[in-house]
């Protein structure tokens, strides 16, 4: 796996994708080291905070060496990410985190499923997948939903929206079951309700899942035990159940998981 | 031109150290830094067992600063020396072993585990705020921190360090009662206990409901603990809370600290420890300082 830095990257562009949805493209020289499903730490300026927010990648583009960020505006932090123009510089930490294992469905009906802010890295999973049997299906609260006409480029897509404006009224789950989608393997990542049932629903179809999991973290590499996850075996670690998101994840067999 | 310092007849390479817990056991951060460089590393807490921690979520950042409850989740001294202390010894650095437990005699099992382990020193927690049994126990009571200190003493092969709380009324007091019962050194100040509330969930930012600040924020709060500490006893004072850059490290060191640790600042800066080293030989070249302990305590 590629070294960490902790580096300053250029802005090369931003945009709004849909309401408190942003976009950052950064150049890095880390760029061309990222997996689908890895993440870097982004540091707000301001001096109050001390923290780097952790944003999943969401597209990496090797020939200008830049990775996308699609984030939603959650606190100060954020929202002086979307603040930024291109030329400014802003600091980043990563790669970060160990990515979907795409090996793992090689030759298979492959399925990738985000809900809400989980949606951003699945694009570049998707993207990475081609060559397979791919399907996206992606779940949001209602008719804004960013990023979904760039799966089609990659994979064959629906749309599950809570208030049923766009494609499927209800969940993800409700949109593979409505479509009728073959399911060999799964990548998804969303908040813990939604990993909750897909890794329900591909035990009852006898699919492999494979989740990222979110939350508070303070290091980002490994050294902080912040951000641990329940799981079935002992971990490495510390020999105690706990794996940690940032360093063990933030991708895990969900059969590996209690949740 | 010295940056050496000495504490209990160990010599340290310069005074930068790591805050316990903040670093691991230099593992993840060796992608950043150089270990070699540094002072001393001072690892994770580690008990006779492996504890599993707190629940989630266990940290928060709070303005200048964070508050963190992970409960002293590590895997226990049997995997701690196997795997942390095998890693570290291919480096050219001082080890600072961290222990922690719930009883007297927890502590003193690690201790004496430790005995013929390639350690220099013990740091002793008695500080940690987010655990409910132990630690933090023995460290808000003078009587109680003379107790577990003097029974430590008489075990530990390696000189001790007590680490203190601020979460105490006089730092004074709790400073003269470790050197009574024979501690080699003392380090301060563990975290500030706090609390946050997430107004829109309506609920506690941590799943421990308290937690223990560290940062920025709180370094001129550690500053004076130390500088009350250095008046209050003879033995030698690691100082840490909220360093930065060499700037807080002199600050310290002025205040009467003959060795320094940086903390929560690894998290925002992965190559801070590296940075103050640096940053106190510039300080050093700047203002001609000959021999870095010309400075400790010149305030």
């Amino acid at each position: 796996m590629a070294n960490k830095m902790k580096k300053e990257a250029k802005v090369l562009g931003c945009g709004l994708l849909a309401d408190g949805i942003y976009e950052l493209w950064l150049e890095t020289p880390f760029a061309k080291d990222v997996v689908p499903g890895q993440f870097v730490g982004v540091y707000p300026v301001n001096k109050a905070t001390l923290l780097p927010r952790p944003i999943s990648v969401c597209e990496v583009d090797t020939e200008r060496s830049a990775i996308r960020l699609v984030y939603r505006v959650v606190g100060s932090g954020t929202a002086e990410f979307s603040l930024y123009r291109p030329d400014d510089y802003i600091m980043i930490l990563g790669p970060l985190g160990n990515g979907f294992p795409l090996d793992k469905a090689k030759g298979k009906n492959v399925v990738v499923m985000g809900g809400g802010i989980g949606v951003p890295p699945l694009l570049e999973t998707a993207k990475k997948l081609s060559g397979e049997k791919v399907s996206a299906v992606m779940g949001y609260r209602n008719s804004e939903t960013f990023l979904s006409d760039e799966f089609k480029k990659y994979s064959d897509m629906y749309i599950a929206t809570e208030d049923g404006s766009v494609g499927t009224k209800g969940n993800v789950i409700d949109a593979i079951k409505a479509n009728d989608i073959k399911c060999d393997v799964i990548f998804a990542c969303g908040p813990m309700p939604m990993l909750r049932a897909i890794k329900a629903y591909a035990q009852e179809i006898g699919a492999k899942a494979y989740l990222s999991l979110e939350e508070r973290m303070a290091c980002g590499v490994g050294a902080c035990l912040g951000c641990i996850t329940k799981t079935k075996e002992i971990d490495d670690h510390s020999r105690v159940h706990n794996a940690r998101i940032c360093t063990d994840g933030p991708v895990f067999d969900a059969d590996d998981l209690e949740m | 031109m010295n940056t050496k310092v000495e504490i209990a007849g160990v010599e340290f390479k310069n005074p930068v150290m790591t805050a316990s817990g903040t670093f691991g056991s230099g593992m993840e951060y060796s992608e950043f830094v150089d270990l070699n460089k540094l002072g001393a590393v001072v690892t994770k807490g580690v008990a006779n067992v492996p504890w599993p921690g707190n629940p989630t979520p266990r940290v928060a950042e709070v303005y200048g600063g964070m508050l963190n409850a992970i409960g002293l989740q590590n895997p226990g001294i049997d995997v701690f020396i196997d795997r942390d202390l095998s890693f570290l010894s291919g480096y050219d650095t001082k080890v600072i072993v961290n222990v922690c437990g719930k009883t007297v005699e927890d502590y003193l099992e690690v201790v004496e585990r430790l005995g013929d382990q390639k350690v220099d020193m013990l740091e002793i927690n008695v500080s940690c705020p987010n655990v409910k049994e132990g630690a933090i126990a023995f460290g808000q009571n003078k009587d109680a921190l003379y107790d577990i200190t003097k029974r430590i003493k008489e075990k530990a092969k390696q000189p001790i360090i007590m680490k203190l709380s601020p979460n105490v009324t006089s730092i004074a007091e709790m400073a003269k009662a470790a050197e009574a019962a024979g501690a080699d050194a003392i380090s301060l100040i563990n975290t500030i206990t706090g609390m946050k509330i997430d107004i829109h969930k309506r609920q506690f930012a941590l799943a421990n409901k308290t937690g223990g600040m560290s940062g920025p924020a709180i370094k001129p709060v550690a500053v004076r603990m130390v500088y009350e500490a250095a008046h209050a006893v003879n033995i030698p004072i690691i100082g840490m809370g909220g360093i930065a850059n060499a700037e807080d490290a002199i600050e310290f060191i002025m205040a009467g600290a003959t060795a320094i640790a940086v903390g929560a600042m690894n998290f925002h800066d992965p190559y801070t420890t590296e940075k103050v080293v640096e940053g106190i030989e510039e300080y050093m070249k700047k203002y001609n300082v000959q021999d870095i302990n010309e400075i400790r305590g010149i305030v």
